[in-house]
């Protein structure tokens, strides 16, 4: 394999502590070397940033639910016209949601090589796979759901957490899932019935459980299987006004657990798109940001990471496993709406949504994430996301990126809203003058994500050893001056390098890459009450039988990547 | 004003995309430079001199453009799309397209023209001799915004499916029209002088149809309201008005419901 050497670049580097001094860095068999030999192809990276290949913790990228978001949204196309092949380019287009090929793209062009599928339904895990092995470029892994599953369910009412254990050890390996995700637990099982779980405490009609039980119950799942990831939290009562209680109430059901894992991570709980679930007020009409008051409980208990999930003010297409949420805002707009019950496992729903910056509530939304991020004390533990695509498309990151940087960006959009004044009275954004530096940018978006994947020994850093995925910015932070450079520099990287193979050469793309997906293979003692409820539930309730269930790697998968772990013990 | 004629003197095998036959893509452009502007065919890129005749010069703007296009364009589409200002003529039938998306100008029509005409108009106004074919003045595929502005008259009929999520304008029918009128309007008008079929308003929580000949079936979500004399499109006349969709959500306004209405020529 070649060698490649990244000479004089900025580099910011959260795992070696690197905070943007000039240094070259060295690769060799695509991982990152001490040094190499003469024969290096040598990349000038004098004036630019270079940072390890983004790490995307939390994003819809594939499957079942995204596929519905392009069928019934050819409108989506208008927005970003297709655009045609290129080189080794295939055909691309679509706006909130793009095709596999744009995805990669984009994903590339802002320096990122590792993107996790946040919400894959088991049943539609094939689906998934299938869409992950055609999206060139990055690697992937997918979340299967879990917190309305009517086996984990059944198990954790029961107290089984030995089968409940079996049962996702199973389901990892069917499905070649890689965590446990959670969202609205039970809440999406009681909509099928009609209803909803509002608060930790509502029971699941039939099941008798609760929210609270359920959560804790996969925490110590996870914590007994030492998955690489933390239990992946999207909790109850999303997106309605003063909401933050029932976070609170959820984000307080981790007190007391610890990690228990070999990947180096230290959290128990991942609570993704924060900025949703960080809602006061009774109504629309006193709506209001209690984004600070979430984000100082985060802050006082490190056993806690989350991502925001920033509104970017765009319009977008909102989807989710919530599937009682989407109804509820197709509702307050009017707009198509699909829902989908899938069998025993969960629901997902997909509405179209306009976040524009002349609506007062959209622009408190807009500022709440922005307030958190800045407000959190922590980058390793509070990370970038836009909940692509529910709050905004992910190819607005760099803009995000921008309105963390730059107080006076920020001012700038307060300035265009048509009610500045009762935006900037709901959040304390407009009083917060914090402008994140590169290296705490470096944390939310590569550093910390892979620590709280489980993949920091490998991933998000530029230490020799690491897999050489690494970006490069047209970016001087040394002479920088207008913001606007920041969303150019971060949407346009000069050079992209992903297992030390040259993707972007020169802002131009040039290679597929060697795209792998990972998943995860836990060994747990063998449960015949699973075998027998698996028998039984195949037979009885699924429409196709468990021969058709399993994702089998060579006909799914390109480049799988499994991680092995025991925990028979 | 100047004016800039182009003539179509071959037929392509598919059909020619001229997203440039508009007076802003022509403005400040002589004969020369219009021949070069590009043409799409299925996935190739020609020029608009290898399939048509251009003579005239464009003006400084597009206010200041006339464009005339000629011949059979039953094979041309976009003409007239997305175009803010100036005249457009077409003297031949056309195909989808025309004046889709425009915000200002004149468009007038010596002929017959294709479906999805005025998707998504916002202003301006269309003028047309022949007939329009269906999605006249409608959303474009999946899109919740249909047209919202501007004025559209068509002497001949139209085809199905006019004015799907219209918002606003309006569009005025000489003749017949087919089914679904208005369907998920939430304003604007649409005036037929011949008859209807079926379907009208389906969905419509707002906007206004008026028919003077008759309607083959009358949807279950419209109820008689009362009886009221109105002019529309220069013509008085007694109308039986109709509202609804009432299966469709409405919007109040000082505790009154509003619905869309249905004018029916006693």
């Amino acid at each position: 394999m070649t060698e490649i050497l990244i000479k004089n670049g900025f580099v910011f580097d959260p795992v070696s502590g690197i905070k943007g001094d000039k240094k070259d860095i060295a690769v060799k068999d695509g991982v990152i070397v001490e040094s190499v030999s003469a024969a290096a192809k040598v990349i000038d990276a004098s004036g630019m940033t270079v940072m390890a290949g983004g790490v995307d913790i939390h994003s819809h990228v594939a499957g079942a639910k995204v596929n519905v978001g392009r069928n019934f949204r050819p409108e989506d196309k208008l927005q970003a016209v297709y655009e045609p092949a290129r080189g080794v380019r295939h055909m691309a287009g679509g706006n909130s949601v793009p095709t596999v090929f744009k995805t990669a793209y984009k994903y590339a062009d802002m320096g990122y090589t590792t993107v996790i599928e946040a919400a894959m339904p088991p049943l539609y895990a094939r689906h998934t796979h299938e869409e992950m092995r055609d999206t060139p470029i990055i690697d992937q892994a997918a979340l299967p759901l879990f917190g309305n599953n009517w086996f984990i369910l059944e198990y954790l009412k029961n107290g089984e957490i030995d089968n409940a254990s079996a049962y996702i050890a199973w389901l990892l390996r069917s499905t070649k899932g890689y965590g446990i995700k959670c969202v609205n637990p039970g809440g999406t099982e009681a909509w099928a019935w009609g209803l909803n779980c509002m608060t930790v405490n509502d029971q699941v009609p039939y099941f008798e459980i609760t929210p609270k039980e359920i959560i804790a119950g996969l925490m110590t799942v996870n914590e007994s299987l030492h998955l690489p990831h933390s239990l992946h939290l999207h909790s109850n009562n999303l997106g309605n006004p003063g909401n933050y209680q029932t976070t609170l109430d959820s984000l307080k059901i981790a007190e007391g657990f610890k990690a228990n894992n070999n990947f180096g991570r230290d959290q128990v709980m991942h609570h993704t798109h924060i900025q949703f679930h960080s809602y006061g007020g009774t109504g629309w009409g006193d709506f209001e940001s209690k984004g600070a008051e979430v984000m100082d409980y985060i802050n006082k208990n490190p056993n806690i990471t989350c991502d925001i999930g920033f509104v970017t003010l765009d319009e977008t297409t909102t989807m989710t496993g919530d599937g009682p949420f989407e109804y509820h805002l197709s509702a307050l707009n009017h707009l198509k709406w699909a829902n989908t019950d899938v069998e025993v496992e969960c629901g997902s729903g997909i509405v179209p949504y306009i976040y524009s910056k002349d609506v007062y509530v959209c622009g408190v939304q807009w500022s709440i994430g922005l307030e958190m991020a800045l407000l959190a004390k922590d980058h390793m533990r509070c990370y970038l996301t836009t909940d692509h695509p529910n709050a905004g498309p992910f190819t607005r990151y760099p803009r995000v990126m921008k309105w963390l940087m730059s107080e006076k960006a920020r001012d700038e959009v307060f300035a265009s809203m048509k009610a500045e004044d009762k935006v900037r009275d709901r959040s304390t954004l407009g009083s917060i003058d914090r402008e994140l530096t590169l290296y705490e940018i470096a944390m939310m978006t590569r550093a910390g994500t892979a620590k709280a994947l489980g993949m920091g020994k490998k991933l998000g850093g530029l230490v020799p050893g690491m897999q050489a995925d690494i970006a490069v910015y047209p970016y001087n932070p040394e002479t920088a001056s207008d913001p606007e450079q920041i969303e150019y520099a971060f949407s346009n990287a000069k050079y992209l390098i992903k297992s030390g193979e040259i993707i972007i050469n020169d802002s131009e793309i040039v290679s597929n890459g060697n795209k792998q997906t990972y998943w995860v293979d836990v060994k747990t003692n063998p449960s015949k009450q699973v075998e027998h409820d698996l028998r039984e539930m195949f037979l009885k309730y699924y429409t196709v039988t468990e021969r058709n269930y399993e994702v089998e790697e060579h006909a799914f998968m390109k480049n799988p990547n499994v991680i092995s772990i025991d925990a028979t013990q | 004003m100047n004016t800039v004629t182009i003539t179509i003197k071959k037929q392509p095998d598919l059909f020619i995309e001229a997203e440039c036959f508009t007076p802003d893509a022509l403005a400040g452009k002589n004969a020369e430079r219009i021949a070069e502007l590009p043409v799409y065919i299925g996935r190739t890129t020609e020029k608009v001199g290898d399939y048509f005749e251009v003579s005239g010069s464009a003006g400084a703007t597009a206010a200041e453009t006339k464009l005339v296009v000629a011949g059979d364009l039953t094979r041309v589409k976009y003409i007239g799309s997305k175009m803010t200002a100036g005249e457009v003529v077409i003297n031949g039938d056309t195909d989808m397209y025309v004046g889709a998306w425009m915000t200002g100008g004149k468009i007038t029509a010596n002929g017959n023209i294709g479906h999805f005409a005025a998707t998504a108009m916002a202003g301006g106004e269309i003028v047309v001799s022949g007939n329009a074919g269906n999605y006249l003045g409608a959303s474009y595929r999946g899109d919740w915004r249909g047209m919202s502005g501007g004025k559209i008259t068509v002497a001949g009929n139209v085809g199905s499916d006019c004015g799907t999520f219209m918002l606003g304008g309006e569009i005025c029918v000489g003749g017949n029209i087919d089914v679904h009128v208005m369907t998920h309007a939430d304003g604007g008008k649409v005036v037929v002088f011949g008859n209807a079929k079926s379907r009208l308003g389906g969905q419509a929580s707002r906007g206004e149809m008026y028919v003077f000949g008759t309607v083959d079936v009358m949807l279950p979500g419209y109820v008689y309201a009362r009886d009221e004399e109105v002019e529309v499109c220069g013509k008085k006349a007694l109308f039986a008005v109709y509202n609804g969709d009432i299966a469709d959500r409405h919007p109040t306004r000082k505790g009154e419901t509003i619905y869309a209405k249905l004018y029916l020529k006693k």
